[in-house]
């Protein structure tokens, strides 16, 4: 009895471990057709004989072969997106009958768990969109192969794409290729500056009337509460990109170091000064908070936030949440240094090491990239999304700089700079913990910025030396 | 094979067949993973890599050398994993007896007050998460609200890094109180009625009867919950993960856990490897701590 049990468990165990462990065989499907027969059985029980009827099965598997090549596109869930994807795909099948494209989505916060739970059960896309800041984990672990050379050249990518898009080099091949492009700019609510008494269609240009404004716009209730804010520090929505690759510049200081060895925030004076210029909204000019429970994209929204630093995307999720808001947009304020320059960055795509296992799969999927990539899809892509199109020429039409929204993020386009992140969130929580540092138990903000560039810096150290 | 068996073993073999399922479960959903977890913790692991060298014990001694670090957040984790442990644990023990000693001796509304204690057990501990969140707000949350309006100081709660722990614990307490109840209850009921009659005969007043006869005969009541709660506050995660800005376990670190640091190690810096490294940590500890509460606190009290 102990026997048969244990036997079982093994076998069951057995089982599972083998179900685990088969890859699934993308072109082939088996056809499972169960026969089932019912076959006497003649079984004893104390001494009375019943006959019963056991049930064999038979599985016979049919294999077939589909005709063409079905290939998976991966992307997070964000409506217009999802939307233009969808348009694009529908196009490109058309053209290519005899391709396939799966569409995939996964809620924003879920899909680089996705990503990683996929790869060890051997499904997941051919195609990855992945943000630019992420490139060098996901190249590092040999998940993405590079473009080919013949199809996509880096001469081509250097000269008709924007300058950004150089951010997807990466040991000197390119790993990924961008439909879009975004940047930051200043988003004002025309309404609440009515309300303070000043010209709604003059936003401020300069770092101290970004300041001088901020004030003006902050009003308190009776209660001392924000009715109105100025200007709230969001350190986890796009703050720390203000500071780390705008702020640093304008008060004269390079966030990086040329061979992006090097954080260089606290390397001058200037850096220092732009993030004590950051941090006073708080500590001394009161002009706005952000709360955990809606940021400050929220308070935007609803017409309580008059001053507010965002990209271009933000567009699109306006027009959703809150189509009725009366706001402009603006190229960012200049500051002490005079240079002209804006954070840009990219969500990408990327060919797996899954698409290169099969090369039918392979010229599928650059086929389907290069699609992705022209200066059509780009101009659907802005149409429904409202992300700038990562090609030159596209992004400097003439209609499109004229835009009253659009117009602002696709002027800062030759002045925009793509941080290179080593692990993007471990960066962005590096700057968040400096600020709450600052704001929360009242360190200093130098002493701060120096914890932070400490950080941030063992991170790069760790990642150069391997590379 | 079957035919020849007799009824009685058939009937066994059905028992074991039925038990199987459970077995099963077991094998590949809990057992299975935590010895593949052990492999995991040996070698470099990156989720999205499809080589996994062997690295012996190099996650550990990695893990040890960051502890050292007084700022590290691993030095962070653990010690926010004891508050956890330390604050929890006995507090809801000592509410959850002090409520089922009171509904051991009202006769009326009784499951209703059950009910009402064991909601919050069964109810989603992410949507709880984002109630009390929302609870907490400045200015606008409720208790805020409550506070001022009784002319008390506002509370910055989860964004101030001395209240946040102590918030999220309390949430975790209040919900796990419940199942507390429910357990002394049900051991409450086991105490045969003689002993306390005897006792009173004896003279023994309320403190008497609870210190000498109620918690004594509870010893394996109170030893049962004390592991099981004491596991439950060692693996906080879920609590903190959706009460904290972007689940990152702040403000500055203050209420990151164990669990929360391997998540994020495991899969947004996908190391795995190092993330099961602290798993194994985790486990040894958790498996230290029990047997050590299941020595020290039992006691065989006979009458």
């Amino acid at each position: 009895m102990r026997k048969l049990v244990s036997l079982l468990l093994v076998v069951i165990a057995l089982t599972s471990f083998v179900v685990a462990c088969a890859a699934p065989t993308p072109e082939v499907i088996e056809k499972e057709v169960v026969v089932e027969k019912e076959v006497p059985v003649t079984v004893e029980v104390d001494k009375e004989v019943i006959v019963e009827k056991e049930v064999v099965r038979t599985v016979i598997v049919e294999k077939e072969v589909e005709k063409g090549v079905t290939i998976e596109y991966w992307q997070y869930f964000f409506d217009a997106r999802v939307d233009a994807m969808n348009r694009l795909i529908q196009q490109f099948e058309a053209e290519n009958p005899d391709i396939h494209i799966i569409h995939t989505n996964f809620p924003y916060a879920d899909y680089r768990d996705k990503i990683a739970a996929s790869v060890p059960a051997g499904v997941g896309p051919d195609i990855a969109t992945l943000y630019y800041g992420w490139m060098p984990l996901w190249v590092d672990s040999g998940y993405l192969v590079p473009l080919p050379e013949d199809e996509f050249p880096p001469s081509m990518i250097e000269s008709e794409f924007s300058p950004l898009v150089q951010a997807g080099k990466f040991d000197g091949k390119y790993w990924a290729i961008p439909t879009a492009v975004r940047t930051l700019a200043l988003f004002w609510n025309k309404d609440l500056f009515e309300a303070a008494g000043l010209d709604p269609e003059k936003p401020p240009t300069t770092l101290d009337e970004f300041v001088e404004y901020a004030k003006k716009l902050t009003k308190l209730d009776a209660n001392g509460d924000y009715e109105v804010m100025g200007y709230a520090v969001e350190m986890n929505g796009q703050a720390h990109h203000w500071y780390r690759e705008i702020l640093t510049r304008q008060f004269g200081q390079v966030p990086q170091s040329e061979d992006q060895r090097k954080i260089q925030w606290n390397a001058s004076e200037g850096g220092y000064e732009a993030w004590e210029w950051l941090c006073k909204f708080e500590t001394e000019y009161k002009t706005g908070t952000n709360d955990l429970f809606d940021g400050a994209t929220q308070a935007f929204y609803q017409g309580k936030l008059a001053l507010h630093i965002d990209g271009s995307f933000r567009l699109g999720s306006i027009a959703k949440n809150a189509p009725d808001l009366n706001f402009g947009v603006a190229p960012m304020p200049i500051g002490p240094s005079g240079e002209l320059t804006t954070f840009g960055s990219f969500w990408t795509h990327g060919l797996t090491n899954k698409a290169a296992s099969d090369p039918k799969r392979l010229e599928a999927a650059v086929k389907f990239l290069k699609f992705i990539t022209t200066d059509e899809a780009m101009a659907l892509w802005v149409d429904k999304v409202g992300e700038l199109p990562a090609r030159l020429e596209a992004a400097s039409d003439p209609d499109l700089l004229a835009d009253p929204k659009l117009g602002a993020f696709a002027q800062q386009l030759p002045y925009a700079y793509a941080t290179f992140f080593v692990n993007e969130s471990d960066d962005r929580q590096a700057l968040m913990d400096a600020y709450d540092a600052v704001q929360l138990t009242g360190e200093n903000p130098r002493a701060a910025l120096d914890e932070a560039v400490e950080k941030v810096q063992a991170l790069f150290d760790e990642f150069w030396a391997t590379h | 094979m079957f035919k020849k068996l007799s009824l009685r073993r058939r009937q066994q073999l059905w028992a074991y067949a039925f038990i199987l399922i459970p077995l099963f479960f077991f094998l590949a959903i809990r057992i299975g993973p935590t010895l593949f977890a052990l492999n995991v913790s040996v070698r470099e692991w990156n989720i999205l890599s499809p080589e996994k060298p062997f690295v012996g014990l190099a996650n550990f001694e990695r893990i040890w050398q960051d502890f050292q670090n007084p700022k590290s957040v691993v030095r962070r984790a653990f010690q926010n994993t004891f508050s956890y442990v330390i604050i929890g644990v006995p507090t809801q023990l000592v509410l959850a007896l002090a409520i089922a000693l009171m509904l051991d001796r009202i006769t009326r509304l009784v499951s209703l007050f059950r009910a009402i204690y064991f909601i919050p057990f069964v109810t989603s501990t992410v949507a709880i998460s984002w109630v009390w969140r929302w609870m907490y707000q400045p200015r606008f949350g409720p208790i805020n609200l409550l506070l001022s309006f009784l002319g008390l100081p506002e509370q910055n709660f989860l964004r101030d890094p001395d209240q946040a722990l102590l918030s999220i614990v309390a949430v975790a307490i209040w919900q796990g109180l419940g199942f507390a109840i429910i357990i002394f209850l049900a051991g409450l009921k086991q105490i045969p009625q003689m002993y306390y009659e005897a006792a009173r005969i004896d003279g023994a007043n309320r403190w008497q009867l609870l210190r000498r006869v109620t918690l004594p005969l509870l010893n394996p009541t109170i030893v049962y919950l004390v592991v099981l709660q004491s596991i439950r506050f060692l693996r906080m995660f879920t609590q903190v993960i959706t009460m904290t800005r972007q689940g990152d376990g702040g403000p500055l670190n203050s209420t990151v856990t164990v669990v929360l640091h391997m998540y994020r190690e495991g899969f947004g810096r996908y190391k795995m490897g190092s993330a099961a490294a602290l798993m194994v940590v985790l486990f040894l500890i958790i498996m230290m701590i029990t047997l050590a509460q299941m020595r020290l606190l039992t006691r065989r009290v006979e009458y």
